[in-house]
């Protein structure tokens, strides 16, 4: 069964390991990573509705379809 | 009918309005669509003519099965890219035009997406100071309430619709591990949970059956083809979740269309897990994938082996059967294999890819920056907000805007498809009809067309059949035609 065969190679394949230990410059992309989802996660504090609780408690829809 | 197949989306949008001391969701429903019909042209009222919702594809002793109601009275127009715009029960929704490919499926579910953001644009001018309609393209209130989207089809007739229920269950129960769009928490009585890969699964309770608001059943039997019965029949698809993400839409309906294809096609030994209900539900609360299920040839399997195996199942088909397939098909079959063995390796791999990884892992940056609780209110509030259609407030267009969601789709195809119909398909000539002949077409519907001439009688034109009416096909007749009546003639009517 060539079928299952290609599968199983395909299963046991791991990921890509980044073996490179965190140097220099490595430390700067996971400091720039963590500020971009900061910068991320305030922009969206900047447009989530606000009172969450009321707004959550206050979304009630009929069954559909 | 094999590939490439014909296909299509329809997805009922969640709706609220801010600042309304009595919100009626029907009747906001109806401003949406009417707003949005008036911006853009004259309307065409639907055809309810050839519709039959109520028969079931089993045949017509199905005991337990009553026909779902249609309200006629509501809302209804058909659009010129194809589409269907109407209030269906409390919520608006979009049917799009029949498609001929899963990346077309996924252009014009986009294309409704923005033509129900316009449509709220257009809405909000109606509506009183302080007040503001919020549409969301998702499945759930999270309080047990539920509205769907759905896939539809086209399959020939011959296929016994026993062989799709024997095969499909199993694929339906996995396949959200793909194309879940992510919820937090659990309803409808389903154990709790932090939060889980669909925003459906909680409401599935049967494996087979008609009816589509309450006892949901993973395969529906609607039989209703919208085309010739005799050659064709329609498979109406409720369990999947409306997507943001272009290409969990795109891997939904292509994987799904390629297992159909060989369900068609040929007879693959049967591949069936124990208790589909309980597995849909399982499944979808374990966001590591590796829930085991019981397959009834006593084995187990993971759901991502188990996609892994249809997978393999439909290479094996095509290669046997040497079927040379679109581009499109073989994109679709080399995505498949890179997001399982991702899904495999680790889910969140998938963060930016599809819509379950990308919305957990987003929930799980902002849980952790702001030190929340699962429980907490803002939480669910991010969940819904991901799924706004104003790209001002959702959060999957911010995703999307800033390159973390991966877009398959232009944003100017898309605006293109919210006016102009499919090439390919009947859609072409409905949608080019209404928009050179708007003022003689009283009603439209998925299989024919009504114009009013001024004779003493209507002229339907039927379209029967899905792959003709194309371009191709119609095209410089319809756009030679200098009047309706032209048209008519040419066609032989």
């Amino acid at each position: 069964m060539a079928e299952q065969e290609r599968r199983q190679v395909s299963r046991r394949e791991e990921p890509a390991e980044d073996i490179e230990d965190l140097d220099d410059s490595g430390v700067e992309r996971a400091e720039k990573l963590k500020e971009e989802t900061d910068e991320l996660l305030d922009e969206i504090d900047a447009v989530l509705e606000e009172n969450a609780e009321e707004f959550v408690r206050n979304y009630i829809q009929k069954g559909g379809e | 009918m094999s590939l490439p197949m014909v296909c299509g989306i329809e997805t009922e949008y969640g709706i609220t309005v801010l600042g309304a001391d009595e919100f009626n969701p029907v009747v906001s429903s109806s401003l949406l669509i009417n707003s949005y019909a008036d911006s853009v042209a004259r309307r065409v009222r639907w055809d309810f003519e050839d519709e039959s919702p109520g028969r079931d594809a089993r045949g017509p002793t199905a005991a337990d099965a009553k026909p779902p109601e249609i309200e006629t009275h509501l809302v209804n127009v058909v659009l010129t890219n194809g589409a269907r715009y109407y209030v269906d029960h409390a919520h608006p929704e979009y049917s799009s035009p029949e498609v001929m490919d899963p990346r077309q499926a996924a252009l014009y579910d986009k294309a409704g997406e923005l033509i129900v953001s316009r449509s709220v644009r257009a809405a909000q001018s109606h509506l009183e100071a302080g007040q503001r309609m919020i549409v969301y393209k998702n499945n759930s209130d999270g309080k047990g309430n539920s509205y769907g989207c759905h896939e539809n089809y086209l399959l020939d007739r011959k296929l016994a619709f026993s062989k799709i229920v024997t095969h499909m269950l199993a694929f339906f129960a996995t396949r959200q591990v793909i194309c879940g769009a992510g919820k937090v928490g659990a309803e409808h009585g389903q154990a709790a949970c932090d939060f889980q890969i669909s925003q459906r699964a909680d409401f599935f309770e049967e494996e087979v059956g008609l009816e589509t608001t309450l006892k949901r059943p993973i395969v529906n039997t609607r039989d209703e083809p919208h085309a010739d019965p005799g050659k064709y029949r329609r498979l109406h698809v409720i369990v999947g979740d409306a997507n943001m993400s272009e290409v969990s839409t795109y891997l939904k309906v292509g994987i799904t269309s390629l297992v159909l294809a060989m369900i068609e096609g040929s007879d693959p030994p049967e591949l069936a897990v124990l208790n589909p209900v309980g597995a849909i539900h399982a499944v979808s609360h374990d966001p590591t994938c590796r829930k085991l299920l019981q397959l009834t040839d006593g084995t187990r399997a993971t759901p991502v082996e188990i996609q892994w195996e249809y997978h393999d199942r439909v290479r094996k088909y095509l290669h046997e059967a040497d079927i040379q397939l679109d581009a499109v098909y073989d994109d679709v079959l080399d995505r498949w294999e890179s997001v399982l063995t991702a899904l495999e390796a680790d889910p969140m791999q998938l963060d930016g890819v599809l819509d379950w990884p990308t919305k957990l892992g987003l929930l799980e940056s902002y849980r952790h920056k702001n030190e929340l609780d699962w429980s907490s209110p803002r939480l669910k509030l991010i969940d819904l907000q991901y799924h706004d259609v104003d790209p001002r407030r959702s959060i999957a267009h911010k995703l999307m805007d800033s390159g973390r969601l991966e877009r398959i789709l232009g944003e100017a195809e898309i605006e293109e498809a919210a006016v102009t119909p499919p090439a390919d398909t009947r859609a072409w000539f409905r949608g080019r009809c209404l928009e050179r002949f708007p003022n003689s077409i009283v009603a439209a519907n998925w299989d024919s067309i009504v114009f009013d001439v001024g004779e003493d009688s209507l002229r339907r034109v039927p379209m029967l059949e899905p792959r003709r009416g194309t371009k191709e096909i119609v095209g410089d007749l319809l756009e030679s035609s200098e009047s309706p009546e032209a048209l008519l003639e040419a066609l032989g009517q």
